[in-house]
């Protein structure tokens, strides 16, 4: 026998060896790997997943790629050999293109049935909601005490002259928050929307590029100029744990119509080599125990129904009467011209 | 071969010098660029439509940076003639507090210039890029000026020149290759510039590198961003091929002193001017830093650092984590620089013209496309993405061109006949560097060395789109605390950013101290 054809039955033998033993048992690995938009991955801590690890004998690494968009967008990249088992923080804004390009696998967890049903957005259930969270205006109570101006209370009154100069929104092509709240206006004026714009812009609103920018330098709360800014429902709890003093009462308020509900979800990469154990760690993502430390750690809602929020949160949060969400293939299929509109508005 | 033909770096030893960076550079941006430009391109160009907008786009990414670059170099003039020609209390940390502004994320900066009423207009992106660039000129042009020889200027003012007539004439042709290395990194800053134009610019600006933003992310439209991408590349690569024709015509060898020699105390209507220049450049550099720490301080920004948060932990604990990736960075971006610097220098060639080039490309390239091409390439054959490693690497390939930029006008001017002495006298090439070079080398080094810390500890953006392990650095735990709402945060967030603009300050003292340590040796 030549040396040649020795090699080829090692390894052959090797193979027949490697598939004796593949059961599901042997192929659990040491590493999980979610993927994830930086202000996930800036959350995660050692404690975050040591439950998990605890129970499973797996670790969890996580990688962050950028924002939600970059993230989804590195993922389709790398499809057929992805950096990730798992990926978190794909978004209604962008699910449409992760799900067309088929970055995942369907998996149902068995905790599914605790999650709120509107969460779900996908038949198939390629991805799994973890959380939600209503993007909404808020206020600087003080400065509209200060003022005699009562707050406003609906969409329609931004455009009044009272509120002339007073509001911040964030640029939709670049900001999470600052796409909702554009959905949001489109959803309630319809076919109108840019003549809605058009009298937002006539009232002075200010744009700015992100969220922390405009929140931190622009929002009156914080030493800015204007007291109503594109934010979410979730934004009063926070100020209230991380005021200056201690203190019980918010010092921001929100405006609860317009809000709009965007919802986060995970999936399980196609080609991940552990399909199975990572469907284990989707299942640990909706229980309690992690669900629990999502408002105060990520400040938006467990999408677990049965989990009981934070004192803080249930005193400081306003639930919008009715916040609007959008069907993703909707948005997937109308944004680009709807930011090219709103652009030629905006900045002509 | 008679020992006296013998060429003074043989083409092996040349060759193999030339491996490291050629291996650095190669993998990790050449073949990277290669593949996603190519991904991209194959997916169709069927419907690009390059339209007036987007010419506007370029049009405005080219003229702000010519503008910023000429501003810079303007603006840090005084300060690089003071610091460099004389000897002053507190000289040392004039030097260092330039740098500082290197360190601070544009969202932490934006916060200050908004405060100040500084926002929303090419004033504002101008004024931003100068603030973050004077350290560049300071420290490239003054590694150099500090160098030249009085005497040759007092000659030419022995002959009757004027002061201006001295500089002009003199000082200023022996300047230029600092100067030219000084402007080619500024201007590629700002040609690429994005957390300004999003952050300080009006709502609408938008460079290039903001517009393959929105292609390659938003849109997704991949043959978009890499048409862009070359656009960008185009104008980097023509900028760069003209300043290496420059460079090699321009650079003059001269006799370098040491800086002991060439500064000194200033003295009657001097001591005015240095003092002059000195506090006024500092006083209106140091006003938006000076609004963070009043705003840190009013809201006890620096006690939170020691507070445990739940979520976040300790935020200074991200202190020596940043260190250590910023040590490692430097560590690879000296090793491929002085390499790469050392082939650079070796004039006459095209090759190593264009290696040059290739060199600083890193610079002028797109964020995004960087990340995007390191996700397509590095999976194979050791799958380096996502990898620890890969945060060291990634920045020391942005620090690399700084090094190269300090060293190579230095190892230029080297006159040939001493190393020809050195040769005659019997030495061998490795002896040659080792006793001429080396010793003008290794203070340059740390010059870069110095820019090289920087860059990694204030991560700079051109990771921000690499995927990466969730470590936390200290730009990424400013980040996290700005992320979320809430008085504490904020002022934590400030209180760290100032605390990591004092660390940069202490490092780049450090590192000059030690510089100027043994200088007298050459």
């Amino acid at each position: 026998m030549r040396p040649g054809r020795l090699t080829t039955l090692f390894g052959a033998v090797l193979v027949l060896a490697a598939c004796a033993t593949d059961d599901p048992a042997a192929e659990r690995p040491d590493t999980l790997t979610i993927v994830s938009h930086d202000s996930f991955a800036d959350g995660v801590t050692d404690d975050t997943f040591a439950s998990f690890t605890e129970s499973t004998g797996i670790n969890v690494e996580i990688v962050a790629a950028g924002d939600a968009g970059s993230t989804v967008n590195q993922a389709i990249l790398t499809r057929d050999n992805p950096i990730g088992d798992v990926l978190f923080g794909v978004d209604d804004a962008f699910l449409s293109r992760a799900l067309d390009e088929d970055i995942f696998v369907p998996y149902t967890s068995e905790l599914a049935s605790n999650v709120i049903p509107s969460l779900f957005l996908d038949p198939e259930d390629r991805v799994t909601p973890i959380d939600y969270g209503d993007v909404c205006l808020n206020y600087d109570i003080a400065w509209f005490e200060n003022a005699g101006l009562a707050p406003p209370t609906s969409l329609e009154d931004l455009v009044a002259p009272e509120y002339a100069g007073l509001l911040v929104v964030m640029d939709p092509a670049q900001s999470s928050p600052g796409l909702a709240f554009f959905l949001a206006t489109i959803d309630r004026f319809g076919s109108e929307w840019p003549g809605y714009w058009e009298s937002l812009v006539a009232n002075d609103v200010a744009v700015v590029s992100g969220w922390s920018s405009g929140y931190y330098s622009d929002f009156s709360h914080h030493g800015g100029a204007r007291p109503l800014i594109v934010s979410y429902a979730s934004s009063p709890p926070a100020e209230v744990i991380f005021a200056e003093g201690p203190t019980d009462t918010a010092p921001t308020g929100v405006v609860t119509d317009g809000c709009y509900r965007q919802v986060e979800f995970a999936g399980i990469l196609a080609n991940s080599a552990h399909p199975q154990a990572a469907g284990e760690l989707i299942d640990f993502m909706l229980s309690p125990e992690f669900q629990e430390t999502i408002p105060t750690t990520w400040f938006v809602f467990p999408a677990n129904d049965t989990v009981e929020l934070p004192e803080v949160f249930a005193d400081n949060t306003v639930v919008p009467v009715d916040p609007t969400s959008m069907d993703p293939a909707e948005i997937a299929a109308n944004r680009d011209e709807w930011l090219a509109t709103w652009r030629q508005i905006v900045a002509p | 071969m008679a020992p006296d033909r013998r060429p003074l770096t043989p083409r092996r030893t040349l060759w193999a010098v030339a491996a490291i960076p050629v291996a650095f550079v190669g993998y990790l941006f050449v073949y990277p660029m290669v593949r996603i430009l190519w991904l991209s391109l194959s997916e169709g160009l069927a419907d690009l439509v390059f339209d007036r907008r987007l010419a506007g786009v370029a049009w405005f990414t080219l003229w702000q940076a010519v503008v910023s670059t000429l501003l810079t170099l303007v603006i840090a003039a005084p300060l690089t003639w003071a610091v460099s020609r004389y000897e002053f209390p507190g000289r040392r940390l004039a030097q260092a507090l330039v740098v500082v502004p290197f360190v601070l994320p544009t969202v932490v900066v934006g916060t200050a210039f908004a405060a100040l009423g500084w926002r929303g207009s090419v004033g504002a992106i101008l004024a931003a890029h100068v603030f973050y660039n004077v350290a560049v000129v300071v420290r490239t042009v003054g590694g150099l000026w500090a160098r030249i020889d009085r005497r040759v200027e007092e000659a030419a003012a022995m002959l009757g020149a004027s002061p201006w007539t001295v500089f002009r004439t003199v000082t200023l042709p022996l300047l230029r290759p600092a100067i030219f290395a000084a402007a080619s990194i500024v201007f590629l800053f700002t040609f690429t510039s994005f957390g300004v134009i999003l952050i300080l610019g009006g709502f609408g600006l938008a460079t290039i590198e903001v517009e393959i933003y929105r292609q390659a992310v938003i849109i997704f439209d991949l043959p978009m961003a890499a048409v862009l991408t070359l656009l960008q590349l185009a104008g980097v690569m023509t900028l760069l091929t003209y300043y290496a024709r420059r460079q090699d015509r321009t650079a003059s060898p001269l006799v370098l002193a040491a800086e002991t020699s060439t500064r000194r105390r200033p003295t009657g209507r001097t001591r005015w001017l240095v003092g002059g220049s000195v506090t006024a450049t500092l006083a209106v550099m140091a006003i938006p830093p000076g609004v963070l720490v009043a705003r840190a301080l009013a809201n006890d920004g620096f006690g939170r650092l020691l507070d445990t948060d739940p979520v976040v932990g300790r935020p200074i604990d991200a202190v020596p984590t940043s260190l250590w990736f910023a040590s490692i960075a430097t560590l690879i971006a000296l090793v491929v620089g002085m390499c790469a610097a050392f082939v650079v220098s070796r004039r006459g060639s095209r090759l190593s013209q264009w290696f040059d080039v290739v060199l600083m490309l890193p610079l002028g390239t797109s964020a995004v496309t960087i990340g995007f091409g390191f996700l397509v390439a590095l999976g194979q054959p050791v799958d380096l993405r996502a990898t620890t490693v890969l945060v060291p690497l990634a920045h020391a390939l942005v620090a690399v061109p700084f090094v190269v930029r300090v060293m190579a006008p230095l190892l230029r001017s080297i006159r040939p006949s001493v190393r020809e002495a050195a040769a005659m006298l019997g030495a061998s090439p490795a002896q040659v560097f080792r006793h001429v070079d080396l010793p003008i080398v290794s203070r340059a080094a740390l010059v870069g060395a110095g820019f090289a810390f920087v860059v990694s500890l204030g991560e700079f953006g051109a990771t921000s789109f690499v995927a990466r392990p969730a470590t936390t650095t200290v730009p990424v735990m400013i980040f996290r605390l700005l992320g979320r709402p809430g008085t504490g945060n904020f002022a934590a967030a400030l209180g760290l950013a100032v605390l990591l603009g004092a660390l940069t300050a202490v490092v780049i003292l450090a590192i000059d101290r030690f510089r100027s340590g043994d200088v007298g040796s050459f």
